[in-house]
C-alpha cells in the first residue's frame, strides 16, 4: 500500500448523496480476478453513454477535473454493497482522498486498506470545500494527514479527526496482516482457551 | 457487573487483544467465501505464502455469477470472465481446503442462505464474509458483518479482523403485525424511518413482540437490510425458534456439544437496564405493506400512498429526489397503486428462503400472472428448491406462468444473465434499488414476496390485503 503524507490536488465537487457503490463501479465491472484497471470504469454509468461515449457534463469528464485527486462529495458516500472494488477503482483513476459528511462504514475501512483517506467534516465546512472544489482546475486544495488538515485554495484551514491506528498505517504505508501476524502467540492462546469453552466452534 | 447488551456480550467474548488506543483484534467463528470478492484476497495469500489459518472455520460457495436456469451445466451459459471467476474459487478452495459448495452440488446456493441451512451459522458466534448481505446471519444472535477483499484476505490468514467497537441501537416493533404485513415491511419501514445513513456506527439489535412472532426466515429478512440502514449489523436474540431451527443440522454441535452450546446460548440476550446509544421504536399494528419509490431503500411508502415531490424532502435529499424520479420515470402524485410493472423477481438472500415461496404461493395458487409480464422465482438454494417442489409449490408458480429456477444470487444484482433492459420497471424481493442495480436503466420496486405475487398477477403495483 502507498503511504499517504500530504496530497496537494485538484478537488471534484459531487454533491449528489447516498452516492452508493454500484454508481461507483457497476457490478459488470467486479468480475475482474485483479486489484487493477478499474479506473477507466470509475462512476460508469454517470460517466459514459450506454455505446461508451463519454457524457461531457459528468464532472469527472470536464476538462478541469479529468486529473483530480480528490472528491468532495455530499452524504453517506460510499454507501451498499461491500466491494473493495470501489476503492480500487477510485485509486486506479488517481483519487486519494474523498471528503464528506459521513460515509457508509464498509466502504470507509475499505479506503484505508488502500491508501485512500476518507475525511468526515461538518456539513457547513463540506459547504466550503465543495466552493473551492468548483472553482475547477486553478483551485488545488491540501490535504496534511500528519497535521489534519484540509486547506483550501485560498488558505483557509480545517481540521479533522482520524483514528489513530489508522492514521499510523496510512502514513507508513502499513500493512495489517503483517502487523496482526505480530500478535500470532495472543491468537494461539485465545484459540486454546476459546475451543476450550466452545467446543461447539 | 454492568449491564450489558447482547452486542457487547458477543463482542466481550471474542476480543483477542485491544490496543490502548481501543482498536481491537476479533476472534472470528465462521468465514464465508463468495466467488467476487475473494480472488484477489487468495492472490495475496499466494504471493506471501501465508495459508488459511483456519480452513475448517471457513466455508466458500460459488453465488453471484451463477446462471439460474436449468442448462447451467453447459459452460456457455457463463461469460468467459464469469466462468473464469467460478473457476478460481473452485481452485482457491481445493487449494487452501476449505469447505465447498460447488455449482453443481444440490445445497449451493446463495452464501447467506447456505450458511444457516448447514448450521454453520450459530448463535453468539461472529461471521463475516465479504458481502454486505452478511448481516443475514444476525438472525440467530450471531454478529454477523460484510468486509472488504482486504480484510478477507486478513480473516484468511488470521482468523481475526481489526475492529473498534461500534454503539448500540435498540430497534424494537411492539406488538403484532396486521395481516398481509411482513418481516420485509418490518425491514424497510425501519430503513424508512431511519434513513440510509441512520445506523452508520451502529450495531442494531431488533426486538419487541413482532420481531419474537416471526419465523427465523422473517428475522433473516429483518437483519439482512440492516445495512441498508448504514449499520454493519443487525442483531436479535437467539429463542427456543432459534434453538429449533438450529437444532440436526449439518453442522450443529450434537449430543454433550449440543448441552453445552445450548446452556451458553441462553445466556446471549441484553441484560435489564443495559445502555443502547439510540432506540427507535414502531408500533407493529403501524406497519403497512411497503414499497419503494425511487433508488435508494430509504424511499418507503405504504402501498396506499402518492409518489412525492422533491419539494417534500429537504437539503441534498431534493436533488436526489429529482434524480430518481427522473431515473425510475415517475411523477409526484402518481398513486403507487397506478406503477405498471413488466417483471417480477421472486429470490435473493433478503427473501429467497421457504417462506418466502411459501408467501408467493398462497397468493398465486389457482391464478395467471398478467400476459406479457415477465416473471421468476430464484430459490436461495439448491435445497429451499428442493422442499418447494415437495410442497407443490414449484407446481403453482410454474402454473402461474412463472420461470422456476437453479438457485443463485440471479437478478439482485444482475451479475449473470438475469438482468433488466433499460426502462425495464420490476417488482423485486430483493434488498436494494439503486440507478442500474439489476440491470442499467432498470428500474426497481423493492417489495415482499405476498406484494411481489400481487403485482404479477395485476400487473401493476398492488396492495396485497386487497387478494387475501
Amino acid at each position: 500500500m502507498d503511504k499517504f503524507t500530504t496530497l496537494t490536488g485538484i478537488a471534484a465537487p459531487m454533491p449528489l448523496v447516498n452516492i452508493d457503490t454500484d454508481m461507483i463501479i457497476p457490478k459488470q465491472f467486479l468480475k475482474t480476478i485483479q486489484r487493477s484497471g478499474l479506473g477507466k470504469n470509475l462512476f460508469d454509468e454517470m460517466r459514459y453513454t450506454q455505446d461508451g461515449q463519454e457524457i461531457a457534463d459528468f464532472v469527472l469528464n470536464q476538462p478541469a477535473y479529468r486529473k483530480a485527486e480528490i472528491i468532495v462529495a455530499g452524504d453517506n458516500f460510499g454507501c451498499g454493497s461491500s466491494r473493495e472494488h470501489a476503492p480500487w477503482a477510485l485509486l486506479d483513476f488517481g483519487i486519494r482522498c474523498v471528503i464528506s459528511t459521513s460515509f457508509a462504514d464498509i466502504f470507509f475501512n475499505n479506503c484505508f486498506k488502500n491508501g485512500i483517506l476518507p475525511i468526515v467534516l461538518p456539513a457547513d465546512v463540506v459547504e466550503v470545500l465543495m466552493a473551492d472544489a468548483r472553482k475547477g482546475a486553478n483551485a488545488r486544495m491540501t490535504v496534511d494527514l500528519e497535521a489534519q488538515t484540509v486547506t483550501t485554495s485560498d488558505g483557509q484551514v480545517f481540521g479533522f479527526e482520524v483514528d489513530s491506528h489508522r492514521k499510523h498505517c496510512l502514513l507508513n504505508g502499513l500493512d495489517d496482516i503483517g502487523l496482526t501476524l505480530e500478535k500470532v502467540a495472543a491468537i494461539d492462546s485465545f484459540e486454546t482457551r476459546y475451543a476450550a469453552q466452545h467446543p461447539w466452534s | 457487573m454492568t449491564a450489558r447488551t447482547l452486542y457487547d456480550k458477543i463482542w466481550d467474548d471474542h476480543v483477542v487483544h485491544q490496543a490502548e488506543d481501543g482498536t481491537c483484534l476479533l476472534y472470528i467463528d465462521r468465514h464465508l467465501v463468495h466467488e467476487v470478492t475473494s480472488p484477489q484476497a487468495f492472490e495475496g495469500l499466494r504471493m506471501t505464502g501465508r495459508k488459511v489459518r483456519a480452513p475448517e472455520k471457513t466455508i466458500a460457495v460459488p453465488d453471484h455469477n451463477v446462471p439460474t436456469t436449468l442448462d447451467r451445466a453447459n459452460a456457455a451459459t457463463m461469460t468467459e470472465e464469469s466462468r473464469v471467476q467460478v473457476a478460481a474459487l473452485d481452485k482457491n478452495a481445493k487449494d487452501f481446503g476449505i469447505n465447498y459448495y460447488p455449482v453443481s452440488d444440490v445445497r449451493q446456493g446463495i452464501v447467506h442462505i447456505v450458511g444457516p441451512e448447514q448450521g454453520w451459522t450459530l448463535p453468539g458466534m461472529t461471521v463475516v464474509c465479504g458481502d454486505s448481505h452478511t448481516a443475514t446471519h444476525g438472525a440467530f444472535g450471531s454478529l454477523a458483518h460484510g468486509i472488504g477483499t482486504s480484510e478477507v484476505e486478513h480473516v484468511l490468514a488470521t482468523q481475526t479482523l481489526i475492529q473498534r467497537k461500534g454503539k448500540n441501537m435498540k430497534v424494537e416493533i411492539t406488538g403484532s403485525l396486521r395481516p398481509g404485513v411482513t418481516a420485509k415491511d418490518i425491514t424497510l419501514s425501519v430503513i424508512g424511518a431511519t434513513g440510509t445513513a441512520g445506523g452508520t456506527g451502529y450495531v442494531i439489535e431488533y426486538c419487541g413482540q413482532a420481531i419474537r412472532e416471526l419465523s427465523m426466515e422473517g428475522r433473516m429478512t429483518v437483519c439482512n437490510m440492516a445495512i441498508e440502514g448504514g449499520a454493519r449489523a443487525g442483531l436479535i436474540a437467539p429463542d427456543e425458534k432459534t434453538f429449533a431451527y438450529v437444532m440436526g443440522r449439518p453442522h450443529a454441535p450434537k449430543g454433550a456439544k449440543w448441552e453445552a452450546a445450548l446452556a451458553y446460548w441462553k445466556t446471549l440476550f441484553t441484560d435489564e437496564g443495559a445502555h443502547f446509544d439510540k432506540v427507535v421504536t414502531i408500533k407493529g399494528e403501524d406497519i403497512a405493506p411497503v414499497v419503494t419509490w425511487g433508488t435508494s431503500p430509504e424511499d418507503v411508502l405504504p402501498i396506499t400512498g402518492t409518489v412525492p415531490a422533491p419539494a417534500d424532502f429537504t437539503g441534498g435529499k431534493v436533488e436526489a429526489a429529482q434524480r430518481s424520479l427522473d431515473y425510475m420515470g415517475l411523477v409526484p402524485g402518481m398513486k403507487l397503486t397506478d406503477i405498471k410493472i413488466d417483471t417480477v423477481f421472486i429470490g435473493s438472500c433478503t427473501n429467497g428462503r421457504i417462506e418466502d415461496l411459501r408467501a408467493a404461493a398462497a397468493i398465486l395458487k389457482g391464478k395467471k400472472i398478467k400476459d406479457g409480464m415477465r416473471a421468476m422465482v430464484v430459490p436461495g438454494s439448491g435445497l429451499v428448491r428442493a422442499q418447494a417442489e415437495e410442497e407443490g409449490l414449484a407446481q403453482i408458480f410454474i402454473d402461474a406462468g412463472f420461470e422456476w429456477r437453479l438457485a443463485g444470487c440471479s437478478m439482485c444484482l444482475a451479475m449473470n444473465p438475469d438482468q433488466l433492459a433499460p426502462g425495464e420497471r420490476c417488482a423485486a424481493t430483493s434488498n436494494r434499488n439503486f440507478e442500474g442495480r439489476q440491470g442499467r436503466g432498470g428500474r426497481t420496486h423493492l417489495l415482499s414476496p405476498a406484494m411481489a405475487a400481487a403485482a404479477a398477477i395485476t400487473g401493476h403495483l398492488t396492495d396485497v390485503r386487497e387478494m387475501m
